[in-house]
């Protein structure tokens, strides 16, 4: 196929199909309500206004659950980046017993669905007192699956000779993995992160269930309810609301694209 | 130093390196798995959540139950049109923009890339939020743009016809990214000489796709379709937020009715929706192992 312009014409239109719906967001969160409902709908505010975030952000309580959201996310990136490191090394690079059935169990549960697990995950955490808490938010999602698998693929591609002059040169076993392998795995880490950030940030069934007051919910359970209660019908609030949770994103991605993509080609798995 | 204490060395340091992982796995991972399946068939339920042992076996109860269940029925329905329809769309969609970008957009081809995938990490609430308003019947975008060019759009999410393709069309704007990225990195791996090969033998650029490119690609077709429809299969922010399973169950997942029993206290009955749901997705990723393998 030779380069031609209509291919770039149908790449751009394909980029506005999908930037259209963002945009209208953006563009509707500094609209009065008026003008939302007006037919035909304006693209640009008329009269610009910021009412529908000092809404959000005075009377809704929007910085309490980007708060709830940024700890969640942060304790939950943290946790995964050193527990799947860790086992991914072990599984990757040690010798020893039960290897090969703690990785067949890893990899079995690749693909277990939230939804299986979240009956009797509820049923457990009330009764150890941890609903509607942060420990109750966060404990579930401190290592996954999928962080393991990446960081064992990750660990296999680096030299045994490594370790091998490290243990040589008298270092302890735990000593090599901290000192002279895990500096090495920054590119999969930083892949592990972001998407472990991303995912906890987005994440909604989990917190749906056990956030069960308002001073716990997270930006989209919050959203979410907001749109089916009584806010269902301020359009404008909703739509700052989902500006609130979208930009976040954005900015992190935007900013860490590459190790995102990077990420998601080696491993396959989103 | 011998082999046998830097072996045991080895295990030492493996098992301080498991441990935090394995407990937090086996209570918050494993545990549940076995759990739900255990639950699936008693009659637990919200005033059993103290004490969730003292419950009563019903052997398949909740199975039998379920099937009997004329909404649960509706939702696998609903479940099972969203993923036939949706996966194949998605993957088309998502093909398609690969071989764009790989084979003609040689400038800017990251912007487009980065583009495309932006609304696979964006909050799916969020996003469903956005086409609700989209997908408005008078002030929204999709029917501004239709009327455009004469076409007079439905009230998208209250018809019953026209709600379910809707959340469909949303599926696919926003996971096609996803797929894209690894047929880009699939067809990245292609070596020019099979194109250069099938173009002395005077192939066109269709037979060419179709009978040089197409087939090495399936491995990634098939973890794409994998991936994407085991996805598709738990779909639940659409309905929650666009529909609220609506109009007249149109919309509403087996996720969705697994979330509402469960909001209504039949924690048992809950479980074996999941577990159907579950066994489902298991089956599904094999079957797709095997059509795509043997072919």
């Amino acid at each position: 196929m030779r380069r031609t312009w209509w291919v770039y014409v149908i790449a751009v239109l394909g980029l506005v199909a999908v930037a259209a719906p963002f945009l209208w967001m953006f563009l509707g969160s500094f609209k009065t309500q008026g003008e939302l409902l007006r037919v035909p709908p304006t693209w640009l505010p008329e009269a610009p206004t910021t009412q529908n975030y000092d809404d959000l952000f005075a009377k809704a309580n929007f910085p309490r659950y980007f708060l709830n959201s940024t700890i969640v996310a942060l304790a939950v990136t943290a946790g995964n980046l050193i527990f799947c490191s860790m086992v991914g090394y072990a599984l990757a690079k040690l010798n020893f017993h039960g290897r090969t059935a703690l990785f067949v169990l890893v990899l079995g549960t690749l693909m277990v669905p939230g939804v299986v697990t979240f009956v009797p995950l509820f049923v457990l955490v009330t009764n150890a007192g941890l609903a509607n808490t942060y420990p109750g938010l966060i404990l579930p999602f401190l290592v996954s699956p999928f962080g393991v698998f990446l960081m064992r693929q990750f660990f296999q591609g680096l030299p045994d000779d490594l370790m091998d002059a490290g243990r040589v040169d008298g270092s302890s076993e735990l000593g090599i993995f901290a000192r002279i392998m895990l500096p090495l795995t920054r590119p999969a880490l930083a892949t592990l992160g972001i998407l472990t950030f991303l995912g906890s940030w987005n994440n909604f069934l989990w917190p749906l269930v056990v956030a069960q007051t308002e001073e716990k919910y997270t930006l989209p359970v919050a959203l979410a309810l907001y749109s089916t209660g009584q806010n269902a019908q301020n359009f404008g609030l909703l739509m700052a609301g989902a500006v609130v949770v979208v930009v976040p994103v954005l900015v992190i991605f935007l900013a860490f694209q590459r190790h995102v993509t990077k990420g998601i080609a080696i491993t396959g798995i989103k | 130093m011998s082999s046998v204490s830097a072996r045991g060395r080895q295990t030492a340091a493996a098992w301080i390196l498991t441990l935090p992982f394995v407990a937090l796995f086996l209570a918050f991972t494993a545990g549940p798995v076995l759990g739900s399946l255990g639950m699936s068939f008693t009659d637990l339920r919200q005033r059993d959540l103290r004490t969730p042992f003292a419950v009563n076996g019903v052997g398949f109860g909740n199975y039998v139950k379920a099937f009997q269940d004329e909404t649960f029925r509706k939702a696998a329905l609903n479940t099972a049109y969203f993923v036939l329809v949706g996966v194949p769309l998605t993957l088309v969609l998502a093909l398609a923009a690969a071989l764009l970008l790989d084979r003609g957009v040689k400038r800017f081809q990251s912007l487009f890339k980065v583009g495309y995938y932006l609304p696979v990490i964006t909050s799916i609430v969020a996003i469903a939020v956005i086409w609700r308003f989209v997908l408005a019947p008078e002030a929204g975008l999709l029917n501004t743009v239709l009327s455009w060019v004469g076409i007079d759009g439905p009230n998208w999410l209250a018809s019953k016809t026209w709600a379910m393709p809707s959340l469909i069309m949303m599926a696919v704007w926003r996971n096609f990214g996803s797929a894209m990225i690894i047929f880009l990195a699939g067809l990245q791996g292609i070596p020019q000489t099979v194109e250069e090969a099938g173009q002395l033998d005077g192939a066109g650029s269709w037979q060419r796709f179709r009978y040089l490119i197409l087939p090495l690609l399936r491995p990634t077709v098939l973890f794409t379709s994998v991936t994407t429809g085991i996805g598709y299969l738990q779909f639940f922010e659409e309905p929650f937020v666009m529909t609220q399973g609506g109009p007249l169950n149109s919309t509403v997942s087996v996720s969705m009715y697994t979330y509402q029993q469960f909001g209504f206290g039949n924690y048992g009955l809950a479980t074996s929706m999941s577990y159907i749901l579950f066994v489902v997705i298991a089956v599904v990723t094999f079957i797709q192992f095997k059509l795509l393998r043997e072919k």
